[in-house]
Parts: structure tokens; sequence; C-alpha cells
């Protein structure tokens, strides 16, 4: 007869146990600020915080949230990665493969796109409730600026997502999006004071955006290369200086 | 009782609580309740794809992603070049530029209303009232031909509408195009000069002398130009649809 309690005893004692996990649930003080700080993912909070900011009318937890649809998408992006190919002959014909023939391929592009467009609402929400909590005043001013640099990434991620599925809504909606690029003052060839530039349809700021003058393969790459790689890498970023300036700035509420 | 007092201070002061379990505990609820309701919308809902890309099928109307909408929706009323690129510039300059013009000390890390109310109803204005209803608006009342329809109306794209938009200078009786460019200019310029005027006085009346010494007079000039510039936006959707005025200042380079 095995006795599990010495099993169990032999195991947690073990040097190979101890190594990976340094403390177990017990509930003293001291652990519960062990279980913070002694964890890579835990110590984004500070071991304590303070009472009324943990309510979640305080917070709306939409920070947290954001960055929860944030992860969301970045687990559901990397599923679609595998089935997609960022060439006009393929891409819409992998969007169907997606849907009918791979295993849960509707579910996680259906996640991906309701996760985007929440990521969109919950980041608007965070801003709207950090300004009425006045949590940008100081010492917080630098990080609202980070915040709405992410404010603008998380909308410009969304933007390139669109052009991917290579159908009608996909194109025309990043066109309307885009045109407006062309018309930027100087840079843009339809914009004022374009002339005395030289921007021209193939060589203004709208076709440095496509990689030609029209939505074409180029674009298509572009935006691939820009939503998959390019913008969650910058994001990412930014968002580990938003987070350690919020915990150096003590988490919520008044400043320390 | 002056220790006692003093002690009730000191126990407010530090009301902090243990991150683990206290903060860890409601992440992780909410966390398992959003990942459920966005399985379920994932499930139920599933994400758009219309026919494949085609470049020389302009759909009818053409919408840009929702998030958006809000800036395609000004392009009733502005050229792209404002509309599309440098009103989204001040948008982002504006928000960043909230915590070094916002000097009241107050409502720092908790609700309050009284405290501030007019910081806060100044970003109603701006983000509820003007971004979020021009979004609400080009999703559900544009249809084609970006006409208005009532969202229970069939879309008629050969629904007539009336041209009937005239410049002012036009509509003031200038006929010479000079005289027609000169005379918008000066509109325009008086609108920032007595705006600003406007807004001196009224920031002196509700604040104080005081405050506007404290303010000083670059935080005051940032925040008077963008928010004079952002309500040139209501003004100028104001002046088309009440009295059908197409430009203010027509210039060969660009028109407002």
């Amino acid at each position: 007869m095995i006795n599990l309690e010495q099993l169990k005893k032999d195991i947690v004692e073990s040097q190979v146990w101890k190594s990976i996990f340094r403390h177990g649930y017990e509930d003293t003080p001291r652990n519960r600020v062990l279980m913070v700080t002694g964890n890579v993912w835990m110590h984004l909070h500070p071991a304590k915080v303070r009472k009324h900011a943990v309510r979640m009318r305080f917070t709306w937890c939409m920070g947290g949230l954001t960055f929860l649809m944030f992860l969301l998408t970045v687990v559901t992006g990397i599923y679609l990665m595998f089935y997609y190919r960022p060439v006009p002959q393929y891409a819409y014909a992998d969007m169907k493969y997606l849907e009918f023939d791979m295993p849960f391929g509707m579910l996680m592009r259906n996640m991906h796109r309701w996760a985007a467009h929440a990521m969109v609402i919950f980041v608007w929400l965070h801003m709207f409730r950090v300004f009425l909590t006045g949590s940008y005043k100081p010492p917080r001013e630098f990080n609202w600026i980070v915040g709405v640099l992410l404010l603008v990434l998380t909308l410009l991620l969304s933007f390139t997502g669109y052009l991917l599925p290579w159908d009608q809504l996909a194109i025309w909606a990043v066109t309307v999006g885009s045109n407006m690029a062309r018309a930027t003052p100087l840079l843009g060839h339809e914009g004022p004071f374009a002339e005395f530039v030289g921007a021209n349809p193939i060589y203004d700021a709208r076709a440095f955006l496509f990689g030609g003058g029209d939505i074409g393969p180029h674009t298509l790459l572009r935006f691939y290369i820009l939503h998959c790689i390019f913008i969650p890498l910058v994001a990412s970023l930014l968002m580990a200086v938003h987070f350690w300036r919020i915990r150096r700035d003590g988490f919520s509420g008044p400043p320390l | 009782m002056a220790e006692a007092e003093e002690r009730s201070r000191t126990i407010v002061v530090d009301d902090k609580i243990h991150t683990w379990p206290h903060l860890v505990r409601g992440e992780f609820l909410v966390t398992i309740f959003v990942m459920v309701a966005m399985t379920l919308w994932s499930l139920l809902v599933d994400a758009p794809l219309e026919e494949p890309a085609n470049p020389a099928r302009t759909p009818n109307p053409s919408k840009a992603p929702w998030y958006f909408l809000g800036l395609q929706e000004m392009l009733v009323y502005f050229d792209p070049w404002y509309a599309g690129v440098v009103l989204p510039t001040f948008i982002i300059i504006g928000l960043m530029v909230i915590p070094f013009i916002d000097i009241n000390a107050k409502g720092n890390g908790y609700y309050t209303f009284k405290e501030r109310k007019w910081e806060i109803m100044t970003f109603y204005i701006g983000f509820h009232i003007l971004w979020v209803v021009t979004i609400i608006i080009g999703t559900f009342f544009r249809g084609p031909g970006w006409n208005l329809f009532w969202p229970w109306q069939r879309w008629d794209p050969h629904k007539v509408v009336a041209l009937t938009n005239v410049d002012l200078p036009y509509l003031v009786g200038l006929r010479d195009y000079w005289a027609q460019a000169g005379f918008g200019l000066f509109l325009v310029l008086f609108y920032y000069v007595f705006s600003t005027w406007l807004f001196y006085k009224w920031v002196v009346w509700i604040k104080g002398k005081e405050f506007m010494i404290r303010w000083g007079a670059v935080r005051f000039a940032i925040t008077s130009f963008l928010f004079i510039t952002m309500i040139g936006l209501p003004v100028k959707m104001f002046l088309r649809l009440v009295f059908n005025i197409k430009y203010i200042m027509v210039t060969p380079w660009l028109n407002i």
C-alpha cells in the first residue's frame, strides 16, 4: 500500500519541486507577500494595494480587461497564423478553409475579431475611467501619454487586421480609412501644398502605407507584418512601460 | 481626543490590503466571467466574411471600420486633409497634453464631479458628444451616398438629395475670387481671436484671475486653441445643417 501522504511529502520537499515552487499556499501575511513578489506574472502588482482601489466600482476592471483582450487576440491570432497566407491568391481561400475545414477555425476567428472589437471599447472606457478619477495627475502624467499611444496602437492593430480577410468588407473599409492619408498636408498627393513637395499618387503618404498606389499584394503583406509583428511588438514594449509605471506610482488611488 | 483623531487619520491613509488574495481573486473571477462571455459571443455570432475582394466593384456605402466612422462622418463637414489628418492629430495631441494643462490638484485618485466639473464636462463634450455620437451616426444613420437614413428605412441608392450647399463668402454676396478668399480667411481668424478672448473671459469669470495667473500663458494658449478647434466641429455642423454652408474659407490651396 502506497503511503500517499509520504509520497506527497517526498515530492513537495524534493529538490526539483522546491527549485520551481518556492512556497505553498499557506495563508500567512509573509506568504501573501511572497505570492506576489516571488512570481514573475503576479509581480505586475505591488504586494499591497489600497482597499478602495480594489473595488470594481473604482477601476471598472477596464485596464486589465484590455490587456486580457490583447492576450486573447495574441493566442487566437497565433492559431490563425498557422493557416493563413498573406497572399491575395490564398488569403480569401484560407478564410473559407478556416471556416469549413479547420477544427475550431471559425471559433478562433470569431474570438479574434470580437476580442479586437472588445479591446477597442475597453480601452476607451479605461481612458474614460482614468480621466474621471483624475489618475493622470502628478506623478502619473507620463503614463497617461503612454496610455494614449497604446490607445492609438490598439486602433491601428484593429485597422491593419481589418484588411487580412481580403474580402469586399476588408479592402473597401481599408480603402476608405486610408484615403485620409492621401489628403495629408504636404505629404499626400491630394492634400494642401502637395505640389510644393512633389507628392504624387505613387509617391506619397498613402503609397508609403500601401507599398504602392493602390491596395494590392504589397499592401496585404505590409498590413500583415504590421498587424502580426511590428505593432504588437511596439505595443508590448509600451505595455511594459505602462504597467511598470502603474506599479511604481502606487497602483490605483491617490499617489503615495 | 486628539490622539483618537490622529489614529483614525493614519488608519485612513494606511488602508492597504494584500494583493494576494484580495485583488487577484477579483481579477480571476472577472477573467473567467469575460472569457465565458467571449466564448459564448464567438459561438453564437460569426465574424463577417463577404465575397472576395474586388477592386473594380465599390460597395455603396463604403464604410471604414466602426471606430473610425466618427472621422468619416466628419468628412461631411470638412475636407479630408482636415477631418482625416489634422483633426485626428489634434485629438491625439489634445489627449496627451491633458495632464499638463489641467493644474487642478483636486480629484487625484478618486471620483468627484463637484471639484472638477469644467474639466469633466470638456471631456464629455469631446468624448461622449462628439466622438461617440459621430460614430453612432456614421454606423447606424448613413446609407448609400453617405445620405442620412433612419435605421428602419430601406437604403435607397437613388435617394434624391438637393445639392444646395453654398460657400459662406458667396452667400453674403461676394463674387470676386480674392475677395471671397480674404473674407473667408478673415472669418476663420476672427473665429479664433474672438473665441480666445471669450475663452479668457470665461475662465477668469469661472475660476478667477488668480487661477489664470497660476495657469500661465502657455497653458492657456494650448488649451484655448485646442478647445476652440474642437468646438469648431459643432459650429461647422450647425452652419452646414441649418444654413447649408459648404465652406467658410475658400482658397486655391485649401478650404475650411
